[in-house]
């Protein structure tokens, strides 16, 4: 087997010289009943090119990959630079371990760095740990994080947040005594910050808000940091579409406590829902509750700079039961090409594509809105997503879309929320361009 | 030969990108606006008005160079052997690497309708096939995004379980056994689900203490107990079977921490041991890169009788071969990530199984036991072994005999760095003073497994003849040992602005 | 050797006390700060907080670990060092004097006679490192 250096004979010699006879007694340890004494049932070995036809024909399976799309809830198509996947193909990065022996590792420690420090410019806080599993497993955290830091177990989300996001969060605190209350969004807004506001007591731990929401709706982050803090609660800012963050005023600077985003819009391909990249992000006095890894500056005994992994008492290896959290692998390798898109973009492309997400978004609501049967029925401001009412079941309009026109014009709410048939969310991005709006425009006229 | 570095070098020197950064460069295209600018209905308000001011402005050829000189300073799986015990650092296949690049995968949005991803749902669906035959438990989700995540999954399970099973009696029953040389996740994990953690001892022989579980055992309320097999020590608990008898006949579960099951595919079945709920991790024995810390992804396997608890979506196969997502689980846990998992490394857990192929993966298991073994021979002359049981797929040594000159475990670590390899896996598992846990895989050859032994070899006698070379190493790298306590106390985490740092 | 002050009554939870008046001042030793290490944060109670004997009411960290600190007498805390925040070195450096962690009210004062004197603590950090 070529990825097994030793060959058969090698191994025969070596088993000879530690007085093994065969391969089968190197688990003598393993009683005998324990023992498979059959092959596994698993398919027999394929070359790289029967492999690689198997796999070929199973992508081309998958219609939906060649389409126009127009789909966002959560997952979004955007421009990523080719060197992005060059560096992340480099055996230094992607074939490295976890820095924890920093003298050979200072090369995934300073992009963690960098990471941490552009989370941290982006969102307009103080510190960002190295990363999570993705958006919606950050969010669960941070209502965790919540609780530890103002010792109460109630928070307060909306039906205006990812409904996967709060399946995920009440997955994680069905055990940890937090109840999580939710409040309906305004039917004519589609936001929900006023509900939100309203539901806070002296007994919230937190106010969880999705901006921009499910919806595509951004809602009033600075009237919501008020209210929390009035209450003594954190306001815990979640996003989705993290280009929304090259357009919009920082959640820091609206006075978020905790903020977290699903870091996939940035250089990440869509690969059917992972790996993505969580991020989180925080006040510096809440530093030390913080769950996940943290890079820090440090420096050696002839003054040279270098980077460390720090704060690991907070950690499952040293805190054990008590640790922050119980994460240890998390997603480096997708931090890293978070980092090399945010460097390669930089702070002019990063604007310039959340301008341009913006500008055909709205260019493509109001063309849609235009057409008979068709509206946009919340009135929120929106940065790239919105959602359309049209005038017949919206799963079947999109299914014809697909297989009649070859565009994926979005998704349809019922999936999520019986109660909305006739509603569809599209995201628009740079990727999109006008030709292809167009013809997504003259597609529904068409159907 | 020796020669001087050149001090100003600019590889070992490349700064911080933010320090890098000049106005005005820029290192993207984007095709101009193509639609006619209009003021957006956003209340300015609620707009950017920092003009995302510190973020970089470089060219892209200031990138290109910044992350390979930066790639530089790493060491990795490509360069050479990681010793580490417990994280079965075995080659990353490029093939693995294309077939997670298909265009039909990668640019495929997780919220297609079915019966446009049917080849996406078919890979999950083979993949769990697999899983299922390779631990000989049926019920699957690859769901869980880490090894960790998979953990806090099956303990949820756990659970579950017992609060339909006991109803208002599970409440009783929170305690969750774990041994003195678990890794840190599982009583994370365990906290996590609600449940207060009791610990097992081992005995000498360095196996998990049957008469201290089954004292513990005899209260009642045991929900379960979590253990590593292999065990953290390298060695297989051959009282597996009676393990799982106690456990189940005090009413509590077993979950298995599959971390070790390179030692196991195609060899034994966790599902034949007893065992009711086990996590994988696919960035170990399924090969999926570790970059750097992540992504990883960690399957959660269990019996028939825990199936519903599993997280939904199901991903299921119908009698006219059509694969789809099952929603309709009421018992299950919930969703602990959204969309399917980290589904670019099911592709390359996929490609891995089928490149091996059945003998294939039982060869591989068999080389990396038979290359733990043979550096265990080799070593065992002049470091301390403190368990004479035979070590599986990793062995674990302690500074014994070098502490007594002043040399420490961390010490030798930072010594082998100086020859090239990445250091073992230091101080764990806890149970053992000065820990050294080594794990070759199957993924190295003989003579580089002479030239670690005789590394280790060269440092013993360092560490007697020599020993201030082995307490200041390392010496060749490109920064020596970190003060990491100057930096616990006044932590920075992240670059700041002249003006900022005031 | 590890300092081990005549005037102090110590715990063999290797914390010492120091009794002024109807306050008692709390720390842990010089051979627990030797055995922890570089000592990087150290977690505090507020004051106003009460404690019964052998309560944990903080935590010291070094790099690697992580340890509780008890206070080996009940009473109710009416200071703490503050300076520990910016300079937590000083329990390695000074730990019966800079290092010191809270100032108690104590609440049954006669508890301090219970406690270890030097030597018998002396004695019992022999016997545990052997």
């Amino acid at each position: 087997m070529r990825y097994i250096p030793n060959s058969p004979e090698e191994r025969s010699e070596m088993l000879e010289a530690m007085g093994l006879g065969s391969a089968e007694e190197l688990f003598d340890s393993i009683p005998e009943d324990l023992r498979l004494k059959r092959p596994l049932n698993t398919p027999a070995a394929l070359s790289e090119i029967e492999l690689l036809d198997r796999f070929e024909r199973m992508g081309a399976r998958n219609a939906g990959a060649g389409r126009i799309s127009f789909m966002g809830g959560g997952a979004y198509s955007h421009y990523i630079p080719t060197i992005v996947d060059h560096i992340l193909s480099r055996s230094e990065f992607f074939t490295a371990y976890t820095p924890y022996q920093p003298e050979i590792s200072q090369g995934t420690l300073q992009v963690i760095f960098e990471f941490q420090t552009l989370v941290c410019q982006l969102t307009g806080m103080e510190v960002a740990n190295a990363s999570m599993y993705d958006g919606s497993t950050a969010l669960a955290e941070a209502v965790l994080m919540a609780e530890r830091v103002t010792k109460r177990s109630k928070a307060v989300a909306s039906t205006a947040t990812h409904p996967q996001y709060l399946e995920v969060i009440n997955t994680y605190v069905q055990h940890a005594g937090i109840h999580l209350e939710l409040v309906p969004f305004a039917e004519k807004t589609g936001q929900s910050w006023q509900a939100l506001a309203a539901a806070i007591d002296d007994e919230t731990a937190a106010l969880v808000v999705q901006s921009p929401n499910f919806f595509g709706c951004i809602e009033n982050l600075l009237a919501l940091a008020d209210a929390a803090h009035a209450k003594g609660a954190l306001l815990i800012v979640a996003i989705t579409e993290a280009m929304s963050l090259g357009l919009l005023k920082s959640p820091g600077a609206c006075g978020a406590d905790i903020v977290i985003a699903e870091g996939q819009s940035f250089g990440v391909p869509l690969s059917f829902g992972g790996p993505y990249v969580g991020l989180f992000a925080t006040r510096e006095k809440y530093a030390r509750q913080i769950p996940g890894r943290l890079v820090g500056e440090a420096y050696d005994k002839k003054g040279r700079r270098g980077f460390v992994l720090t704060l690991a008492t907070r950690e499952q290896h040293i805190r054990r039961e008590k640790a922050t959290s119980n994460i240890c692998t998390n997603e480096g390798l997708i931090a890293l090409a978070a980092t090399v898109y945010l460097e390669t973009m930089g702070r002019r492309g990063v604007q310039e594509a959340a301008h341009q997400c913006a500008q055909k978004a709205a260019y493509a609501a109001r063309a849609i809105a235009k057409l008979n049967g068709y509206s946009i029925p919340f009135t929120g401001p929106s940065f790239n997503e919105f959602v359309v009412r049209g005038p017949g079941r919206a799963v079947e309009l999109l299914s014809r879309l697909g297989k009649e026109k070859g565009i994926d014009g979005g998704i349809a709410l019922s999936r999520f929320m019986p109660d909305r048939p006739h509603d569809f969310l599209v995201c628009v991005t740079e990727t999109n361009s006008r030709e292809q709006i167009d013809r997504f425009i003259q597609a529904l006229t068409e159907l | 030969m020796t020669f001087n570095k050149v001090t100003t070098h600019i590889s070992p020197n490349e700064q911080l990108i933010f320090e890098r950064s000049q106005t005005g460069r820029i290192g993207y295209r984007l095709p101009a606006l193509d639609v006619d600018e209009i003021e957006l209905s956003i209340p300015s308000e609620f707009r950017r008005d920092d003009d995302l001011e510190g973020m970089p402005e470089v060219s892209e050829v200031d990138v290109i160079r910044h992350f390979v000189r930066m790639s530089t300073w790493n060491y990795s799986i490509d360069l050479g052997m990681y010793p580490l015990g417990s994280c079965t650092m075995k080659y990353n296949s490029r093939l693995n690497e294309k077939v997670a690049r298909i265009a039909g995968f990668a640019n495929l949005h997780p919220l297609t309708e079915e019966h446009d991803a049917q080849g996406a749902l078919q890979v999950i669906y083979e993949l769990q096939q697999h899983l299922a035959e390779i631990t000989g438990l049926p019920g699957i989700s690859l769901q869980p995004a880490a090894g960790a995540h998979g953990e806090m999954t099956g303990i949820m399970i756990i659970r579950a379980f017992l609060d339909a099973r006991d109803g208002a009696a599970a409440s009783h029953r929170r305690t969750m056994l774990i041994p003195d040389s678990a890794h840190g996740t599982n009583p994370a994990s365990a906290h996590l689900s609600g449940f207060s953690v009791k610990t097992i001892r081992s005995t000498p022989e360095g196996l998990t203490d049957l008469e201290h579980l089954r004292e513990l055992c005899a209260h009642g309320e045991v929900a379960g107990l979590m253990l590593t097999n292999p065990n953290t020590l390298g060695l297989f608990e051959r009282n597996i079977k009676q393990i799982c008898e106690i456990v189940h006949e005090a009413g509590g579960l077993v979950y298995m921490d599959g971390a070790n099951m390179n030692a196991l595919v195609g060899v034994a079945r966790p599902g034949d041991m007893g065992v009711d709920v086990i996590h994988l991790n696919l960035h170990k024995t399924f090969s999926t890169p570790h970059g750097g810390g992540g992504p990883g992804s960690g399957p959660c396997c269990c019996t028939k009788e825990l199936e519903p608890y599993l997280p939904v979506p199901r991903i299921v196969k119908s009698s006219d071969s059509t694969y789809g997502l099952d929603y309709d689980q009421p018992k299950s846990i919930g969703r602990v990530k959204a969309f399917f998992g980290n589904y670019g490394m099911m592709l390359r857990a996929l490609s891995y199984t089928l490149t091996h192929g059945n003998d294939g993966l039982r060869e591989a298991t068999e080389a990396a036991v038979l290359n733990a073994r043979y550096v265990a021979a080799g070593l065992i002359e002049d470091y301390d072994k403190p368990f004479a049981g035979a070590p599986m797929h990793e062995v674990v040594f302690t500074d014994k005999r070098q502490s007594r000159k002043g040399v420490h475990t961390l010490d030798i670590a930072k010594r082998l760095i100086d020859y090239g390899f990445h250091p073992m896996t230091i101080y764990f598992p806890l149970i053992v003073q000065g820990a050294m846990l080594i794990e070759p895989t199957e993924s190295v050859g003989r003579q580089e497994l002479d030239q670690f032994i005789a590394a280790m070899k060269s440092i013993a006698v360092e560490a007697v003849e020599d020993p201030e070379l082995v307490l200041n190493a390392p010496h060749d790298t490109r920064v020596g040992r970190l003060d990491e306590a100057a930096a616990a106390r006044k932590p920075i985490l992240r670059w700041k602005a002249a003006d900022e740092r005031r | 050797m590890a300092n081990v002050p005549e005037d102090l009554h110590y715990s063999k939870d290797h914390e010492w006390v120091k009794v002024d008046g109807d306050q008692a001042i709390i720390g842990i030793t010089d051979y627990a700060q030797n055995s922890l290490g570089d000592v990087v944060y150290v977690e505090l109670p507020k004051a106003g907080e009460e404690f019964a004997a052998n309560e944990p009411f903080g935590s010291v960290e070094s790099v690697k670990a992580v340890s509780e600190v008890f206070t080996p007498i009940a009473g109710i805390v009416v200071k703490i060092n503050e300076s520990l925040a910016d300079e937590p070195e000083s329990v390695n450096s000074d730990s019966y004097g800079e290092g010191w962690m809270i100032r108690l009210k104590m609440s049954n004062p006669g508890e301090v006679d219970s406690l270890l004197t030097a030597a018998e603590y002396e004695d019992f950090t022999k016997a545990e490192s052997e």
